[in-house]
């Protein structure tokens, strides 16, 4: 009997672990812009012991070439491998088409478990050096090392603040049976590298997002049976379940400042949005009409709040917003027969939602210009939805269905990037972009 | 959770342990015969024979449907929808210590909580209808898990309907 008990935990334990890996994403570009530009990354040099495990080389080029907007030069066409300024030749880069330089070395003393990444980036055009730095870490930390160094690339060459050192949240789901799916919350980096489990559930999970200082996430999750919020902090992965009313508990959405929620709860009978002051857990009612309202995205000023609602027509939903001092409500979208899921870019003045223009079935992301009026369609993806942006605005995550299976996408604000991150197996939607993690 | 699995894998494990114990008997060595109190009349009913009612057989059938299903962009209960309910209705108000839950759920198509709202507006459409039938608004709960769990997957319409549904679940 011990045997079998044994074997039974053992098993068990298998499959628990199986479950628990995450599944990682993988980006594949499908549009850049029509003249990247280009740079060359030329292999860093090592110096150390042993070999390292991760390539700073192969992420930062990869970081670059995923952002649509550089193309990087082939290492077998390179001339020379600089490491330092002095071995440098401008015209071998130029004669290469590289109007910029990457280069460095990593380097580890005998003896301990730093290593000092040094790194030089050049404009090959006028021949000047542009910024270097050196920066130390552990092994483990190569990654975070490499993305930082993309960051200071792209920032020096666009003027464009990098967000390659933030993180995505993202929800997937693997059907095991007709009585069984596995769902899990997960974290990785935004280009789907270190993927992590946050969370593991039978029961559905829902609308992760991040607190302002990056430090707390909130979601729904199902393992209660019914749908409840709660904000679990990411170091300890301690958690709280601040919501038990009956009914919907859902759509949560930090304010700017962090302090307080916006939700959803449709605990008087029908679903309307609530402000809750996270120290007291003190409600305000926000909405009171009698139709849906869904989905509240903050202004940047934390003085409004955009949403779905029904109260023009059943089935029917559009984008309105309500101003929280005056509590005075307006209709923000008249064109397109559903639009939903508003989020508001942080110039308050241009907002990403869920569009469908007829009544097909064709659901796509439209920014829309709130000043102007007007409505345009950046998406051609399948059953798009969940917009997520990233910190320095320049990309939209989103969630979108590829041969049946849901997969995530990105698209730039100006519609001219474009890439896609699928899992290999299982469904993956519902991504969050992290604010910059400093 | 990983905890509480195993813990749930070893209760199972031990109930059926304890089961297999249970099995082997202990032997009484003591027996008892009945004292016959037999009088020498008796009557027996003919009973119905097994025969059902056309109205039973209609009864057991509609109280089989426990899922409700509904078209595009509604939450309107369908006719026979409506009479399969009313033998709910009965068998709720007839065991008022008996609940269920009413699970609205929603297609894919649109967004994640929108869906969440349709589907739970699905679930008061029964409810209210099951509520005018005069069961007790105590018996039952509501939930919406909106387009999370689908009953069957993939972006057929076929897929769609089978997803637009309510059930009906016994507690």
């Amino acid at each position: 009997m011990n045997k079998l008990l044994q074997g039974f935990l053992l098993l068990l334990a298998a499959l628990l672990t199986q479950m628990a890996a995450a599944q990682q994403l993988n980006i594949q570009i499908t549009q850049g812009v029509d003249n990247p530009v280009p740079i060359a990354v030329v292999p860093f040099g090592w110096k150390g012991f042993g070999t390292l495990p991760e390539s700073i080389t192969d992420i930062v080029n990869k970081d670059l070439s995923n952002s649509g907007q550089f193309s990087t030069v082939p290492e077998r066409n390179m001339l020379s491998t600089p490491h330092e300024q002095n071995e440098v030749f401008f015209r071998d880069w130029r004669f290469l088409g590289a109007d910029y330089l990457l280069i460095g070395k990593i380097d580890r003393s005998e003896g301990s478990n730093l290593v000092q990444v040094q790194y030089e980036l050049f404009d090959a055009v006028r021949e000047t050096r542009m910024v270097g730095e050196v920066i130390s870490g552990t092994e483990v930390q190569l990654r975070d090392i490499a993305h930082q160094i993309s960051d200071v690339v792209y920032e020096q060459i666009t003027g464009i603040r990098g967000a390659f050192s933030t993180k995505i949240l993202y929800v997937t789901s693997q059907r095991i049976s007709d009585s069984l799916t596995n769902y899990q919350l997960n974290l990785s980096d935004a280009d789907g590298g270190r993927p992590q489990v946050l969370l593991q559930s039978r029961e559905p999970i829902m609308s992760p997002t991040w607190a302002p200082d990056a430090r707390r996430i909130a979601y729904v999750s199902f393992e209660s049976s019914r749908p409840r919020i709660y904000i679990q902090d990411l170091s300890s992965g301690k958690r709280e379940q601040i919501t038990d009313f009956p009914g919907l508990n859902s759509s949560p959405a930090f304010s700017p400042d962090g302090k307080s929620m916006a939700m959803v709860l449709s605990k008087d009978g029908n679903p309307d949005i609530f402000v809750m002051d996270l120290a007291t857990k003190q409600l305000r009612k926000i909405t009171t009409h009698f139709a849906v309202d869904t989905e509240p995205c903050w202004l940047p000023n934390g003085r409004a709040l955009v949403y779905t609602s029904e109260q023009g027509g059943a089935n029917r939903p559009q984008i309105y917003q309500v101003n929280l001092d005056t509590g005075f409500t307006e209709r923000v979208t008249f064109e397109g027969t559903y639009n939903s899921k508003p989020l508001m870019l942080p110039d308050g003045k241009n907002l990403v939602m869920v569009h469908r223009y007829d009544s097909s079935d064709e659901f796509h992301l439209a920014l829309m210009n709130l000043e102007r009026g007007t409505v345009r369609v950046l998406t051609n993806t399948s059953l798009d939805e969940s917009p997520t942006l990233a910190p320095n605005a320049s990309m939209i995550m989103y969630a979108s269905k590829a041969n049946g299976r849901g997969i995530l996408n990105a698209v730039s604000i100006d519609g001219r990037v474009k890439y896609q991150l699928p899992v290999n197996a299982g469904d993956v939607r519902e991504p969050a972009w992290s604010p910059f993690l400093d | 959770m990983q905890n509480s699995m195993i813990k749930l894998g070893v209760a199972a494990l031990l109930s059926v342990m304890l089961a297999a114990c249970s099995s082997t008997d202990t032997k009484d060595n003591t027996t008892t015969t009945p004292t016959n109190n037999n009088t020498g009349a008796s009557t027996q009913g003919t009973g119905n024979n097994g025969q059902l009612s056309a109205a039973e057989l209609e009864r057991q059938r509609a109280l089989a449907q426990t899922v409700f299903y509904f078209a595009f962009d509604s939450s309107e209960l369908t006719a026979e929808d409506r009479d399969a309910l009313v033998y709910h209705a009965a068998e709720l108000k007839a065991n008022p210590s008996s609940r269920v839950r009413l699970e609205g759920h929603a297609d894919e198509r649109g967004t994640r909580e929108y869906n969440l709202a349709l589907g739970e507006r699905r679930a008061q459409a029964v409810q209210r209808y099951l509520q005018v039938q005069g069961v007790s608004a105590s018996q039952m709960e509501t939930i919406s898990y909106g387009e999370e769990r689908p009953a069957r997957t993939g972006n057929t319409e076929a897929a769609y309907s089978a997803n637009r549904r309510v059930e009906l679940v016994k507690r």
